[in-house]
Formats: C-alpha cells, sequence, structure tokens
C-alpha cells in the first residue's frame, strides 16, 4: 500500500477508526456546505434566472470565448517575451564583463521587488505618455508588465539552470577553444533551457494568473468579461465569477499537470531539471520518499 | 545548436512585433485615430451601466448609446460604421489623449479639471448625485443622513468622496468596479446606500428582478453635466456633434431616447436643467 | 524649479505613501500569519496515514494556487460579504480588511504548504526511519523529527512565498481595501498626471526597499539555519 516510512500500513482497527472519523468529518464538510447553500438560496441565488444566462449560448460567444482569447493572447505573447527578456538578462548576469552582469542584476532585482500590478498601472499611463496613438494600449501596458516581471524570474532560473550544469561541460567548451560567451551561448545555455522546460510551464501558470489583474486596468480579459455580464439583468455576479474561475483553474491545472509530465520525463532521462521550485531547496529529483513523486514541487505564486 | 537557438529567439521576437496585430472582439481597440471622412469612428462607452451603457450579447443598449448613434448618425456614420469599445471612468482621459476613441459617450461630467485635458461637446444631459435606499427605508432622505451608514460607489469615483468631504464625515465608503455590484451589496443588507447620478441609479434599481425593490431619494444634491469627450483641439468637430445634440433635442428625439431608458423606472429628468443647451466650444 | 519641487511637496502631503506600504506590511503581516499556520496543517494532512485528509489537502492547493487571486479577492466580497452577509467587524473598512487577509491567507496557504512539503523532501530517509524505529506514532515524528527539520529547510522557499504575498497585498485593491499603494499610487498620479514619472518612482524605491531586505534575510536564515549534512 502506502510507500511512506512515516506509518504502518493501518490495520483492521486503525482503519475502523478511520471510517468513523471520515463520516465525521465528511458529514461536517457536508453541514457547511449545506449551510452556505441554504443561506445562498436565501438569497435566491440559486433561481435559474441567474444560473440560466450562465449556460446560454451569448455569454459564452460574446463574454467567455473573447475574454478567454484576450487572457489567452496576453499570457501567450508575454510568456514568449518574458523568455527572451528572462534568456537575455540571465546571460548578462553570466557574463564576463562587470558592467553588464552588475546592470543585469540590478534590473532582474527592481522588477522582481515590484508588484506587477503596479506595474500595469504605471505602464498603462507611460505608454500613452510616451507612444500617444498606440494600438490595444492596455494589452500592451498587460503583456510588458508580465514580461518585465517573469522575465526577471526567468533570468534566475537561466542562472541557477547554468550553474547546475555539470562543470565539465563548461570547462570542455573552454578546452575545444571557444570563448567563455560562446561557451555559455553554444553549450550551457541549449542544455540549461531544456532543463527549466517545466519550470517555464509552471511560469506559464503565473503568467495567465497575473493577466486577469488587467482586469483592474480596463483590459477585457475573462474575468472583465466575467464582469460586465454579470453586471447586466438579471444581475449575476457570482455565477459568471464561478465559471471565470472554473476556466482559469482548468486551464492552469492542466498546465500544472503537464509541468510535472515533462520534469519526470526530463529526469528519467538522466538530466537535472531545473525542478518548478521557487528556490532549488526540494529538487531532489526522484528522492522524495514523503510527498510522492519527482521532488517537492512549489508552485510559483 | 546556436543557429538552432537563434531561430528560436527570432521567431519569439517576430511574434512579438506583431503582438498589435488581431484582437479579440468586443473590446478592441483599432480604430482609425482620424476624425470624419475614415471608414469607422471609434467610441468610447460604458459596457457595465444598465440604462446608459450596456453590452447585451453583440449589442450595446442604453441612453449613451442611442444619443452616440445619433449624433454619428449625423456626422456621416452609419451604425455599422460605429465601433464601441469599453470606456471605463478611470481610463476615459487616457483614452481620448491617446487616440484610442474618436470621442466618448460614458455617462462622463464636464468638469474643469478635466476641461485642461480634454474637450468637451455638449452636455446632452443634466443628472445629479443622488442615493439608491431600499424601498422601505425612510431613514435617508439625503447625503445628510449617512452618517454612520455604509455607503457604496465604484472604484475611482469621486462622488463617494464628496459625500465624505461634504456632509457626512462619518460615512463607510466600500468601493467596487461595477454600481451592479454595490446594488447586490445593497440588497444584502451589507450597505445602506449607493451613491451615484440619478440617471444612473434608476437605470439599476429598473433592471432588478423587482424594479420596485429599491428607490432613488430623489433629492439630487450636485448638478453632473453629460458631455461628449474628445480629444483636444477638435473644436470643429465639437461644434458639429453641437449642432447635431440641438436637433436632437429640438426633433423630440432626445425626449423620446430619455423616456425610453428610463421607462418604468419612476425616474423624470430635472426639468428645470434640461433638455441642456450645448454650451459654446472651447 | 521651486514650482515644480512645491508641486511635488503638495502631491506627497496629499497621499500618504508611507501610510499606504504601512496597510501593505500590515495585510502581510496578519496574512502571512494565517496562511503560515493553514499551510502548514494543510501540509500535515498532505503527509499523512489517513487518505481522505491526504485527499482534502491535495484539492485545496490544486484548486486554491490554480485561481486568480483576482478572482478570489472578488469572490471574498461577492459570495461572503454580498450574499453570506459574513462581517468580520462591526466597522466597514476593518472588515473589509479582514477579507483582503483572509484572502491573501487562502490563496498564499496552498504555496505554504508545498513550501513545506519541499521543506520535508529535504530531510533524509533515515531520519523518519529512526523515529519509526524507536516507536513513535505518525504525529509525534511528524512533529518532533519531520516538521522541525522540514521547516529549516524549506526557509528558503517560504521565504519567496513570504516576497509574493507582500507584492500580492496590492491585490486587496480588488476587495475595497483602497488604502494600500497601487490604489494610492493610481489616484496620485491620476490627480497629478503630470508627476507620472516622480510619483511611481516613489512607490517603486518605496517597494524595492520593502522586498530586498526580506530575500536577503531569508537567503541568510536559509544558510545558516539549514541542517547541516
Amino acid at each position: 500500500m502506502s510507500a511512506s516510512v512515516l506509518f504502518d500500513s493501518p490495520g483492521p482497527r486503525a482503519r475502523a477508526l478511520m471510517t468513523v472519523f471520515n463520516i465525521i468529518g465528511a458529514l461536517a464538510l457536508l453541514a457547511v456546505v449545506g449551510w452556505v447553500v441554504y443561506l445562498l438560496y436565501l438569497k435566491g441565488q440559486w433561481s435559474w434566472t441567474l444560473w440560466g444566462p450562465v449556460f446560454a449560448g451569448d455569454f459564452w460567444v460574446y463574454y467567455v470565448w473573447p475574454g478567454l482569447q484576450n487572457t489567452l493572447r496576453s499570457a501567450a505573447f508575454a510568456t514568449v517575451g518574458a523568455v527572451v527578456f528572462g534568456v537575455i538578462l540571465g546571460m548578462g548576469r553570466l557574463a564576463h564583463n562587470r558592467v553588464v552582469r552588475w546592470t543585469s542584476g540590478a534590473i532582474v532585482e527592481f522588477f522582481r521587488a515590484m508588484p506587477v500590478l503596479l506595474l500595469m498601472i504605471f505602464l498603462n499611463l507611460l505608454l500613452a505618455r510616451m507612444l500617444p496613438g498606440l494600438e490595444d494600449r492596455l494589452f500592451m501596458a498587460v503583456v510588458v508588465a508580465l514580461v518585465l516581471y517573469n522575465g526577471s524570474v526567468i533570468a534566475e532560473l537561466v542562472r541557477s539552470g547554468v550553474r547546475n550544469l555539470p562543470k565539465g561541460q563548461g570547462e570542455a567548451g573552454l578546452a575545444v577553444g571557444l570563448t567563455p560567451s560562446q561557451t555559455l551561448r553554444s553549450i550551457q545555455l541549449p542544455q540549461a533551457l531544456v532543463a527549466m522546460l517545466p519550470a517555464l510551464l509552471s511560469q506559464l501558470v503565473v503568467v495567465l494568473k497575473d493577466s486577469a489583474l488587467g482586469q483592474i486596468i480596463g483590459y477585457s480579459e475573462l474575468l472583465r468579461s466575467a464582469q460586465i455580464f454579470g453586471n447586466a439583468p438579471p444581475i449575476n455576479n457570482l455565477q459568471a465569477l464561478l465559471v471565470a474561475a472554473v476556466l482559469f483553474i482548468v486551464i492552469n491545472w492542466l498546465l500544472t499537470v503537464l509541468a510535472q509530465r515533462l520534469s519526470r520525463r526530463l529526469s528519467s532521462r538522466g538530466r537535472a531539471a531545473v525542478a518548478p521550485t521557487a528556490i532549488d531547496a526540494g529538487a531532489v529529483a526522484g528522492a522524495a520518499p514523503f510527498t510522492g513523486g519527482a521532488g517537492g514541487r512549489v508552485g510559483r505564486v | 545548436m546556436r543557429k538552432h537557438t537563434t531561430a528560436v529567439a527570432l521567431t519569439a521576437a517576430s511574434a512579438l512585433a506583431l503582438s498589435a496585430c488581431g484582437t479579440a472582439e468586443p473590446g478592441d481597440t483599432g480604430g482609425d485615430g482620424g476624425d470624419g471622412g475614415g471608414e469607422t469612428i471609434t467610441i468610447g462607452i460604458k459596457y457595465d451601466q444598465p440604462g446608459l451603457g450596456l453590452q447585451k450579447g453583440a449589442d450595446y443598449v442604453g441612453f449613451d448609446v442611442d444619443v452616440a448613434k445619433y449624433v454619428a448618425d449625423k456626422l456621416g456614420y452609419g451604425e455599422d460604421q460605429i465601433e464601441f469599445v469599453e470606456a471605463i471612468s478611470a481610463n476615459r482621459e487616457t483614452m481620448l489623449q491617446n487616440g484610442d476613441v474618436d470621442m466618448i459617450f460614458a455617462t462622463y461630467s464636464i468638469t474643469d479639471e478635466r476641461k485642461e485635458v480634454v474637450e468637451f461637446a455638449g452636455p446632452y444631459f443634466v443628472a445629479g448625485q443622488d442615493l439608491l435606499v431600499a424601498a422601505d427605508d425612510d431613514s435617508i432622505t439625503g447625503p445628510e443622513d449617512l452618517e454612520g451608514k455604509n455607503l457604496c460607489s465604484v472604484t475611482g469615483s469621486t462622488s463617494a468622496e464628496r459625500i465624505k468631504d461634504e456632509y457626512a464625515e462619518g460615512v463607510e465608503l466600500v468601493e467596487r468596479p461595477g454600481y451592479s455590484e454595490c446594488v447586490s451589496a445593497l440588497a444584502s443588507g451589507a450597505v445602506d446606500a449607493v451613491t451615484t447620478d440619478d440617471i444612473i441609479l434608476a437605470g439599476l434599481a429598473a433592471a432588478q428582478e423587482d424594479p420596485t425593490a429599491f428607490k432613488v431619494v430623489g433629492n439630487p444634491f450636485s448638478e453632473e453635466n453629460y458631455g461628449v469627450g474628445l480629444p483636444q483641439g477638435s473644436t470643429e468637430q465639437c461644434e458639429e456633434i453641437n449642432a447635431a445634440i440641438t436637433e436632437m433635442i429640438d426633433d423630440g428625439t432626445w425626449e423620446e431616447l430619455v423616456a425610453t431608458h428610463t421607462d418604468g423606472t419612476g425616474y423624470t429628468a430635472n426639468e428645470e436643467l434640461n433638455p441642456p443647451e450645448p454650451a459654446a466650444c472651447a | 524649479m521651486g514650482d515644480y519641487l512645491s508641486g511635488l511637496w503638495t502631491v506627497f502631503e496629499e497621499y500618504d505613501v508611507l501610510a499606504a506600504f504601512w496597510v501593505n506590511i500590515q495585510l502581510t503581516f496578519w496574512a502571512g500569519l494565517l496562511a503560515l499556520a493553514l499551510g502548514t496543517v494543510l501540509a500535515i494532512m498532505r503527509i499523512s496515514p489517513i487518505a481522505s485528509l491526504r485527499f482534502v489537502g491535495t484539492a485545496y492547493v490544486n484548486i486554491l494556487r490554480n485561481t486568480p487571486l483576482t478572482i478570489i479577492m472578488t469572490f471574498m466580497i461577492l459570495a461572503l460579504v454580498f450574499q453570506l452577509a459574513l462581517q468580520l467587524s462591526s466597522n466597514l473598512s476593518d472588515s473589509y480588511f479582514r477579507f483582503a487577509v483572509l484572502g491573501l491567507a487562502v490563496y498564499h496557504a496552498s504555496f505554504v504548504c508545498e513550501a513545506i512539503r519541499s521543506g520535508v523532501n529535504t530531510v533524509p530517509l533515515g531520519q523518519a526511519e529512526a523515529a519509526r524505529a524507536i516507536g513513535l506514532p505518525f504525529m509525534d515524528s511528524a512533529r518532533l523529527i519531520i516538521l522541525p527539520q522540514a521547516f529549516r529547510g524549506a526557509i528558503a522557499p517560504l521565504g519567496s512565498v513570504l516576497i509574493a504575498l507582500m507584492k500580492n497585498s496590492t491585490v486587496a485593491a480588488a476587495a475595497s481595501v483602497t488604502t494600500e499603494t497601487a490604489s494610492t499610487m493610481k489616484v496620485a498620479i491620476e490627480f497629478n498626471p503630470d508627476y507620472l514619472m516622480e510619483i511611481f518612482g516613489v512607490f517603486a524605491i518605496g517597494w524595492v526597499i520593502l522586498v530586498i531586505p526580506v530575500g536577503l534575510l531569508t537567503t541568510w536564515l536559509s544558510e545558516r539555519l539549514a541542517v547541516k549534512r
């Protein structure tokens, strides 16, 4: 049964006890859920007038789909941009030149310390000032804010990815007469990028979640569309919000699962995957006696 | 190996460069940026205000929307040449300055502060700040009664601050992104009143399943001149719009539109101030 | 020049930057405490012998960490306050503040749980085997042997969660807490568009001052407290 070393497989008495507690726990949970359902019922939140429109075609065609498209579009561009920005900055942090290294470090630390929301609000106003007439300004503000923040995170991933490579890789590059920067670009970086793939996928989850902050500056992504729909009669804010939440959870959950699969695959191929942990404390791939799976995974916040 | 990475980077870069193209509808902020003569006109409206500007599936309905359509028609744009864009309150000046929209009809009060950065045509309607309360609540008849009560308004609006500053210092403010959320709060008793312009409140009350559940107090304590927001330096267009508004008022369309969109709310526009006379363009 | 400086001075006289940051700090402090407690409980559930607890813990983490925080915050207000009419204080703004704390806590608890789990993974197998060998039941071996070491190993990831929590406290704006930094900055710029760069600059510096020491501190702590092996 359970492979955990923390406890024995339960015997008959323990199993019986567990059943009792499971039933009590389930009943308690059911009672809380029932109470909430009842309170919502008192407020008329289960009426079909409020739920019906959420399942009608109009909601999906004119609100969910355009909103989802904008969410995915901003996340896609932000991810591509963040990878480019992150790889450049990450190489900068590994550069030989002290000025380049120091500048890249300062940029990374600055944007990692900035709340994404603060950046979005500022960029929306800055872009209007600096580039008047820019089309799709809200989209750009959302994407650039996400690129700056996530790119800085990826820069750190690149750095740790290269550092975690066997030392011999870099030495071999130098030995065959490549310059340090050639070694970095053609030997170390490609390997580090492959090892980073699962972590990058986890970062995509962060990008998707953070793209919902665009709602606050008025970008018509999924959450904003759901809000607009919920604000129209019959006012069903809560119902529309729940649909948006479920969509986000499903997409992000799929991405998380994909990241875990990929990470397992890479580590079974004998490459040290940079586990999608914020810091590599849990990245003892393959040696996770208590929690099962390949290394404890700290999803990014 | 190196060739490969370069190719990836290139693809990424070109993808980024294309980012300005291809937008999902609605929320499209394209627009030719020019005035008149172009094929389409981009107009900023509210998407979430019942009675004034509301997205209803593929369409937009409300008083502001109909006024916008009328004015656009007079400027030579048919209904299919209008592109509506959401203009949330906090973004209105920025959208005009940036050229995201050609004009804005979004319960946009003409104020001196705003006049410094944008131009206004109109006003086409005069509303007043008022309060929405539960139908059986007789304890609130004006802003002074809000001392110690809970009041809801939308994020980034100055109307709630005005009450705090000028009438009831001890009022507790809640800010939500949409007025309908405020009305939900009022319905559940989480707040005692919702404040904004009377015509918006009337539209909100009428949008409820039970339109008699709430009432507008009917004691407006400010004068909000709804204008058409224009980019600075559009005096010529401003005059054309003013002419259209005057025509709309003279030919009876204005009265008809007000009646249609406040039907069933028990709301009547302040007759002393309405219909307004468009002010001279700057 | 004089006009410029006095104009800038009035901006920061009207908008109290320090007070705004204080709101974010308070949000972070209370939400951090709650998230740590809840996250620890979740981590214990996820490594516990009882399958149903493991299931509940896993489900919680998978749902909460995949939901945008903005949605959780909006949900706090729309569902708990507006529909269920719950109040956490008789004072409305206190009540919203506490709901924001709650929203931040339930979201970050899932990350705290995962951080502690990753800390658990740094504890060598022999430690658990030894605990079992001397006859400790699950709760005792978790409490006395595993978790104390796991917390030390989890300091670095917990530090990143704390930093994320600090920055995410700006999202309290979506739960009607309008006194925090992002909302204050937005309003300040809206009414003083001429000082766009200056206002952002002040808030940005504030965030750097707030976040970077925490990062340095947790790195230092994690190295100092790491169990030497």
